[in-house]
């Protein structure tokens, strides 16, 4: 083990890889000269040379669509997307082509892509910088999406995302890069399409992934101390497939919910995880699933704006609750009056 | 429109008579054998025995045995939706292409694909696509691939004259300017997208010269002349061959609608009649026989050949059986992970259970 950055895990791994496997290299805008906008492919131009560390022009279309050409005569690219939200000019080629070329032409080719971008708001970057549009991703068939909230995921998953023979769209965050944890030093994928439960318990099952699995953590923890509770967490990780039975198996034990996520509430992950639960433990619930998610506007630029805007530590405290409460567990006092039972 | 500029002038070098005429029989049985095929889809079509959309390569079969005689076998091809004939004369089974158009299991992409999306990674056929424009930038990436492993493959990429105007032409070109690829941009230009003709969307309507904007090699060339067509792709894929990508406009025509539902009623009366005389395969013919390269009995010899061919391509096509509904979930990742749904459209995703006995809570 060896204590590091989310942004170290991603950069350690990248080089790794491309020191293992010949047929592994980069693309994206300004990853080598200018070393990435947030600096995770620093050094490797240096180390690798132009032919395995592309700049490209600003062409999300093309440069994408050429790593996916690529890939499908057998080439491993990682591309960065400078923030997920860019990626929506590059639409056409990751839904419609990568997406499809295995299946549409009958298991002929199959395209080893990995799109590693960044969401994430907070930083003051208004509207158009600011958004969660994963989902447009995990709406795919075809599409693989991981969404690591540690940097040990970071690692494992971008391990089994690089070695993996589908596109698979890799998602960071923007308030993840500088925060620490233990990683392992052997290279051990981790199994995409497996959510992780990161805290076990028994009074509700708090939902997240990528920034807000890390939130989910920091509240159960929180909370565990001022209130006695014993919160489950469950990471995503893996948000298609999505890992319904993990979740499931989950509610079935606290019989309650709460879903966190940074984008918007209406058609978010979060209705999917919660539709879910509908499906999976309907008999088992005791509250309705609480989903703590994104105010339903474009990001403002205004710093109280915006942070009224991005769900809380606080939002997620009054969310379980309130959820419990409903159900008539003891809890601390409550700060938004909802009657104690 | 459709009268735009298509260049009599052919750029094809005076081979010895006889060598030229050899050549011309063999390009004039394949254009046959593209003209039948697209005749008997078209009518497959009709007896509903194909779906989806069905574009034809009527009129542009000199461009496409032109261009498809400049590939080596190792050579990679990317094109649009109107690739049946592309498909055939790569050289993949007529049998399998019409398979595939009725959507059977013995079609190029095993029924899959349709009449868009022919594959085949034996033949190099790397994709027809439905999508304008979304094959510029896959192929710039095949190229990509190729000079990556210091290959000596060359990729072509045919498009049709409306996808110069979208973004991925033009990041396709620069980005292969740009990086030396070895690749050949083609445009089919028909003067038609869809309806709409190519002075009505392109500021610039000879359109090889936009390879200008981006330092790229660039020609044009009557696709009426399937030797003109061979000679001018031959110049462009040795150019690509040697890291020096090249756009080659082929001026051709279409002589029916966009696709076979499409009655072309945006045509006036007078283009409707020049088409009958403008027709790739008769002008070719006539020419032949002018020169006395061809008569009656090979041209006769040639139609019977070409109908068994497409006769049995329609045969194989019908008798060959539907896709099973158990490979569903087969090509939907090529590497299987936990939790990939395989859940039909009535089917629960839990099954479910009978509600707990003991009351609200109670654990199974």
């Amino acid at each position: 083990m060896t204590i590091m950055t989310y942004r170290q895990a991603l950069h350690d791994t990248l080089r790794a890889e491309m020191l293992r496997d010949d047929s592994v290299f980069l693309m994206g805008e300004e990853i080598g000269v200018f070393e990435g906008s947030y600096k995770i492919t620093a050094g490797l131009l240096k180390e690798f040379g132009e032919k395995r560390v592309r700049d490209t022009p600003i062409a999300e279309e093309g440069f994408a669509g050429a790593a996916i050409g690529a890939a499908m005569l057998g080439l491993r690219p990682v591309i960065e997307m400078m923030t997920i939200n860019f990626s929506m000019l590059a639409l056409d080629q990751i839904i419609n082509h990568a997406a499809k070329i295995y299946g549409m032409f009958g298991g002929q080719a199959s395209v080893p892509l990995v799109i590693r971008t960044p969401g994430g708001g907070g930083q003051q970057l208004g509207a158009t910088h600011s958004q969660n549009i994963e989902l447009f991703y995990a709406f795919v068939p075809g599409m693989k999406v991981v969404a690591p909230s540690t940097p040990a995921d970071a690692k494992a998953l971008l391990l089994a995302a690089i070695r993996d023979d589908d596109p698979v769209l890799f998602l960071e965050n923007l308030a993840l890069y500088n925060t620490k944890g233990e990683v392992p030093d052997a290279d051990v994928p981790a199994e995409i399409g497996r959510a992780a439960v990161t805290r076990p318990g028994k009074d509700l099952t708090l939902i997240g992934y990528s920034r807000m699995a890390h939130v989910a953590a920091e509240v159960a923890a929180s909370l565990a101390e001022t209130d006695g509770l014993d919160i489950e967490v469950v990471d995503l990780r893996s948000l298609r497939p999505l890992d319904r039975e993990t979740i499931v198996a989950s509610v079935k034990k606290t019989h309650a919910a709460v879903v966190l996520e940074d984008d918007w509430l209406t058609y978010g992950i979060g209705a999917e995880v919660a539709a879910s639960i509908s499906d999976g433990a309907f008999d088992y619930l005791d509250a309705p699933v609480r989903r703590v998610a994104m105010a339903e506007v474009p990001m403002p630029y205004s710093k109280t704006l915006e942070t009224a805007a991005l769900p809380s530590r606080d939002d997620v405290t009054a969310a379980i609750r309130q959820t419990l409460a409903a159900i008539g567990h003891r809890t601390a006092p409550l700060a938004l009056g909802v009657p104690q039972s | 429109m459709a009268t735009q500029a298509r260049q009599r002038r052919s750029t094809a070098p005076q081979a010895a008579p006889g060598e030229r005429h050899a050549q011309l029989r063999q390009f004039y049985r394949d254009m046959v054998l593209v003209r039948r095929f697209e005749e008997r889809a078209a009518r497959a079509y009709t007896e509903a025995l194909i779906g989806g959309y069905c574009h034809l390569n009527l009129g542009e079969e000199a461009a496409v045995v032109g261009l498809m005689s400049a590939l080596r076998p190792t050579d990679y091809l990317f094109t649009n939706y109107r690739e049946h004939g592309y498909a055939i004369m790569r050289g993949i089974d007529p049998k399998r292409v019409m398979a595939e158009l009725y959507g059977r299991v013995d079609g190029v992409s095993k029924g899959w694909g349709g009449s868009m999306h022919m594959f085949d990674v034996t033949h190099r056929l790397l994709g027809g696509y439905g999508i304008v424009g979304g094959q510029l930038p896959l192929a710039t990436g095949a190229a990509l691939a190729i000079d990556y492993r210091g290959g000596d493959e060359v990729v072509m990429c045919t498009l049709g004259d409306g996808t110069t105007a979208i973004g991925a032409f033009h990041e396709s070109l620069n980005i292969a300017a740009l990086w030396n690829l070895p690749i050949v941009f083609v445009i089919i230009n028909n003067g038609l997208g869809m309806g709409t003709t190519v002075a009505k969307s392109s500021a610039e309507p000879e359109l090889y010269k936009r390879g200008a904007a981006y330092r790229m090699e660039s020609a044009r060339v009557d696709g009426f002349d399937p030797l003109a067509v061979r000679e001018a792709a031959t110049t462009a894929v040795a150019a690509a061959r040697q890291g020096r990508p090249y756009l080659l406009e082929v001026v051709t025509e279409r002589l029916r609608g966009h696709s076979v539902v499409d009655p072309a009623k945006y045509r006036t009366a007078a283009e409707v009649e020049r088409l009958k005389e403008e027709d790739p395969v008769h002008l070719l013919a006539a020419k032949l026989t002018a020169d006395g390269a061809l008569d009656a009995d090979a041209i006769a010899a040639i139609e019977e050949e070409v109908a068994g061919i497409v006769t049995a391509a329609a045969d194989f096509a019908a008798s060959s059986p539907s896709p099973d509904v158990s490979t569903l979930f087969d090509y939907t990742y090529a590497t299987p992970v936990p939790n990939d749904s395989r859940r039909l459209p009535g089917q629960p995703l839990f099954e479910p259970l009978p509600a707990p006995v003991a009351g609200i809570g109670a654990s199974a």
